[in-house]
Formats: structure tokens, C-alpha cells, sequence
């Protein structure tokens, strides 16, 4: 049995102009866990991820996913391993029908027909999609596109799971749905992403990024409570952590019932009339 | 402009169309990509002056729109959005070949004014045999057919993403124009160096997008050929189709029907 780690060494990585993007990173990744990158825009989130499946190879250091070191020769096993949801899914969703695009993955795997049949079936049935199969995926709304994208890569049945700013261009609805769905999957999951309420919902683990370094690895809601390490790492506490907008009290930690049941606001109208 | 490319490239119709079930879209899209090449191949190789030799092959669209039961407007509307084309082609014609070819009751038509309504007609059964074949088949239909009937996998590659991608193409072109619209005024900001900026940055986004699209590729095995999980299958049905309408074009193409038909009554009144 394979652990479905995710290890990086002391990664490097310059553009072709010479600006470093990502300089010295480590961090191993257990087995089922669900952490977060996040970071300003263009702290290198970006560039890392697109090491973890081995678009970008490492100027230096390495990056090890399960068992085996990324390398040219690994680079396929890795590919079927890591499973990639990029930031628009018009860039993931290249193929005529929903159908054709869940499939692609599987087929190029080998499969026979009648098992990427069953897979494309099971995907779309995970992400409740099964009635968009024979749609083009240009008439799709922004959470169906996303939905369906995730689907493109559960067919490959990946163990690891590594998005981009999954909840871009969702309606607050879409985007609820989308978190509730990766609440439940068993996969290990990387996750960049600026949203970091959902990151309060889905991620015990923050990896926070400033500059292409580490700035900060630690659990996620010791990392929001740092205000100074926000601060400096351009980032802002979630807004369910910061203080209420009616009564500016500090709103309880979000697993505490108990505590949400004291704070209401039924007279939203007239926010002074309440103490 | 945004009214050109959505009436031009209402492919959404067509696919919807094509996604009905009848008898001619359940037949194998290989057998109707051969028969409609083989119609397209029949009409354009008439002589250049043939009309009436022309009319029978009317037949065929006619055929295939009663029993797909397709939209008999819809289609000629397209034919009008591209009729412009074949029109400018062939409408100088009279005036280079004014010499008489034909006399009827007592009006010298010219050649000129023949082989312009040889190439109407010409224009109007090739291009509603092609929208009839998207009709029926679906244009990912066609795409697979032609590659399993050997065309190079690069160009059928092509034509599947310039399918997917028009519409986001479109879309970014839009509102790039849209947003030059709105800064401009009184006729500045719309020269031709505002155009061409316009331009390198389409082509750059498009760039960058096909890079992203790559990549999505390759991660998820891309090795440079497309599979796809429909199967196709020649049966009876295909040979049929194919054979029968192919010797039906072979017999409008070697002999006049329209004309032996004419001799016959003329002769049958004498």
C-alpha cells in the first residue's frame, strides 16, 4: 500500500526572466489530510502547484508524491496519482460533451470501455451532475462547469486531490454546495485558495506563502488568530472570525453551537435597539 | 457585430437537432459523411453551364429534411446568411459571357446568366447537404467520422477545439469590444492602432489559454490522440444508405433526367 503523501524538499523555481517565484519550500503532506495554501497574489501558489503534478519541473530540490520521486520517467504514475481541478474550467472542460470530458482521462488511462463507462457514471453520480452528460460544457452555469470539472478528474480516481481557487465565480449557493462536496471526500487534498472562510470549513492545516517562502505551517485556526503573521502575509483574518458588523463583539469559534445559539441578531433592521 | 457571429455560428441549434432521435441520426456518421461527400462531389463536377441536369439532386436534402423532420426555415436562413458568398461569385458571369446558349420561346439566354444560376444552385445543394449533415450527425459526429475514416488526427483535433472554443473565443472578443465601446467617444479610440492593440491582445489571451488547456491535457494523460467512448457500428442499414444513394447521384450525373423526360412527353404528344 501506497501513502498518498505529498512531500516537497526544498523546492526552487525562477521564470525564464529570472524572477524567482518560489524559493525554498518544504513541507510533507499526510496521508487524507486537507490542507490550504494560501498567500497574497503572486506569492508563488500558483507555480507550486503545477510542481505537485509535474507540469514544471524543480530548478532544485524535489517533490515526492506516495512513494515515488517526480522525474521524467515517474511522471505518469504521478499524473494518475495527483488529480489537478484548475482555476477555469473552461481550460479543463476541452471536450465537445460532459460525457466526452469525464471519459478522456479514463481512455487515455486504457481502460476498457465498459470500465470508463462505469467510471464516467460514478463521477457524475458523486458530483450529482448525472443529468448534464450529454451537454455541451459551453451551455453550463459557473457551479455545473466546476462540478463537472471535478468530475473530469475523480474519473482518473486520483488519491490526491490539488485545486485552484476552487470557489472563483460561484454564487454564494454554488459555493456552498462545492465546500459541502469536498467536505466529503476521503481524498488528500491541497487546496490554494483566497477564500478563506472555506478554508475554515474544509482545511485543519494552512500553509501560509509570502514571497515564495514559507511564512507559516501550522493548524488553520491558530493561523487565523495571528493577526500580525496576516498582516504581513497580506491577508485578512475570515470574516466569520472577525468581529460581529452589529455589535462588534468577537464572534465565538465557528465549532462551538453553544455559543452561536447566545449571539443573534433577529433586529438586523435597527442594529442599535439591541444592547 | 455580436449579431453576425451569433446568427453565423448558431452551432447550439444544430446540435440541438442533431441530439433528437430518428432513423437518420441513430445511422453511423461515417455512412453520412461519405454520401453527403459523394453529393457534393456529383453536383460540383457538373459541366458549367448544367441547370436542369441539376435539379434532380434536390432529391436528396428534400429526402433528408422529411425524415429527420428538420426545420425547413432554419435552413434557409443559414443559406441566406451564406448565400452573399456564391452570389458575388458568379454575378459578374453575364456580363463577360453574353453569348446565347439557349433559346426559349424566342429569349436568347446567354452563358453568362446559365452558369450564374449553375453555381446558385450548385451553392444551394452543396452547403444544405453540409448543414443537414451537422443536422443529423452532430458536428463532433462528423469530426469522429473523418477520423476514422483516415484524415490526419491533427486536423480532426483542430476542428474538435475550434468547436469547443469558438464560443469562448467569441465571448472574449465581445468583451474586449465592448469594453473599447465604452471608452470611447465621439468616433476616437476606434483607429485601426486601437484595432490592431485589440488584436495582439486577443491573440495573446488565446495563447496563454491554450497553454492552460495543455496542460489540463496532459494531466490527464494526454499522448496526443482523442478517444471517445461512442461506438460506431456499419451495419446493413449503412451499406444501404451509402450504396443506394450513391448509385441514385451516379444516375442524375451521366444522364439528363429532366431532359430525357422532356423528349419522352415530346414525343408521347406527337
Amino acid at each position: 500500500m501506497s501513502h498518498h503523501i505529498v512531500a516537497v524538499q526544498d523546492l526552487h523555481y525562477a521564470y525564464a526572466d529570472g524572477t524567482p517565484a518560489v524559493q525554498g519550500i518544504s513541507f510533507r503532506i499526510e496521508h487524507g489530510e486537507s490542507v490550504a495554501i494560501v498567500g497574497a497574489n503572486g506569492a508563488g501558489k500558483s507555480t507550486l502547484l503545477l510542481h505537485l503534478n509535474g507540469y514544471l519541473t524543480p530548478q532544485r530540490g524535489t517533490v515526492q508524491v506516495g512513494d515515488v520521486l517526480l522525474s521524467k520517467e515517474t511522471l505518469p504514475q504521478a499524473r494518475r496519482t495527483v488529480g489537478m481541478v484548475f482555476q477555469d474550467p473552461d481550460d479543463q472542460l476541452f471536450m465537445p460533451t460532459v460525457r466526452d470530458d469525464i471519459a478522456f482521462g479514463p481512455l487515455n488511462l486504457g481502460l476498457p470501455l465498459d470500465e470508463v463507462e462505469a467510471r464516467v457514471a460514478a463521477a457524475l453520480k458523486r458530483v450529482d451532475a448525472e443529468h448534464l452528460a450529454d451537454r455541451p460544457p459551453y451551455r453550463l452555469s459557473g457551479g455545473e462547469k466546476r462540478a463537472v470539472a471535478i468530475a473530469s478528474v475523480l474519473s482518473m480516481q486520483p488519491e490526491i486531490l490539488v485545486m485552484d481557487e476552487p470557489t472563483t465565480g460561484l454564487d454564494p449557493a454554488a459555493r456552498r454546495r462545492l465546500i459541502d462536496l469536498l467536505a466529503s471526500f476521503h481524498h488528500t487534498r491541497i487546496i490554494a485558495t483566497h477564500d478563506l472562510d472555506l478554508v475554515l470549513d474544509l482545511c485543519t492545516r494552512t500553509i501560509v506563502i509570502h514571497q515564495g517562502r514559507i511564512m507559516a505551517d501550522r493548524p488553520t485556526l491558530e493561523i487565523f488568530h495571528d493577526a500580525e503573521l496576516l498582516q504581513r502575509s497580506h491577508l485578512e483574518a475570515p470574516l466569520r472570525l472577525q468581529s460581529c458588523p452589529v455589535c462588534s463583539r468577537t464572534l465565538p469559534p465557528p465549532h462551538d453551537p453553544e455559543a452561536h445559539h447566545h449571539h443573534h441578531h433577529d433586529d438586523l433592521v435597527e442594529p442599535h435597539s439591541h444592547d | 457585430m455580436a449579431k453576425i457571429e451569433s446568427a453565423f455560428f448558431d452551432i447550439g441549434t444544430l446540435d440541438r437537432l442533431a441530439s433528437r432521435d430518428n432513423w437518420l441520426s441513430r445511422l453511423d456518421p461515417r455512412a453520412k459523411v461519405v454520401t453527403t461527400l459523394l453529393f457534393v462531389v456529383m453536383v460540383v463536377s457538373s459541366g458549367k453551364y448544367e441547370v436542369s441536369a441539376l435539379l434532380p439532386f434536390f432529391l436528396f436534402p428534400f429526402a433528408l429534411i422529411a425524415v429527420a423532420d428538420l426545420p425547413l426555415d432554419y435552413l434557409c436562413k443559414k443559406l441566406l446568411i451564406a448565400a452573399p458568398f456564391a452570389f458575388f461569385v458568379g454575378v459578374f458571369n453575364p456580363f463577360f459571357d453574353s453569348a446565347p446558349q439557349l433559346q426559349l420561346h424566342g429569349w436568347a439566354i446567354s452563358g453568362g446568366w446559365l452558369s450564374f444560376a449553375s453555381i446558385m444552385l450548385r451553392f444551394t445543394l452543396t452547403v444544405s447537404a453540409a448543414l443537414i449533415l451537422i443536422a443529423t450527425t452532430s458536428f463532433t459526429g462528423v469530426c469522429l467520422a473523418l477520423e476514422k475514416l483516415g484524415a490526419p488526427r491533427v486536423f480532426v483535433l483542430q476542428l474538435l477545439f475550434l468547436y469547443r472554443y469558438l464560443f469562448v473565443l467569441i465571448d472574449e472578443g465581445s468583451r474586449l469590444h465592448r469594453a473599447q465601446t465604452l471608452r470611447s467617444f465621439n468616433g476616437k479610440g476606434r483607429g485601426l492602432k486601437v484595432l490592431g492593440s485589440l488584436l495582439g491582445q486577443l491573440l495573446l489571451r488565446t495563447l496563454d489559454r491554450a497553454q492552460r488547456i495543455h496542460m489540463a491535457m496532459l494531466c490527464r494523460g494526454f499522448d496526443g490522440e482523442v478517444r471517445m467512448t461512442r461506438r460506431l457500428h456499419i451495419g446493413i442499414r449503412e451499406v444501404v444508405f451509402v450504396g443506394g444513394w450513391g448509385a441514385t447521384f451516379l444516375l442524375f450525373r451521366t444522364c439528363n433526367l429532366p431532359q430525357t423526360l422532356g423528349l419522352l412527353v415530346e414525343r408521347l404528344m406527337r
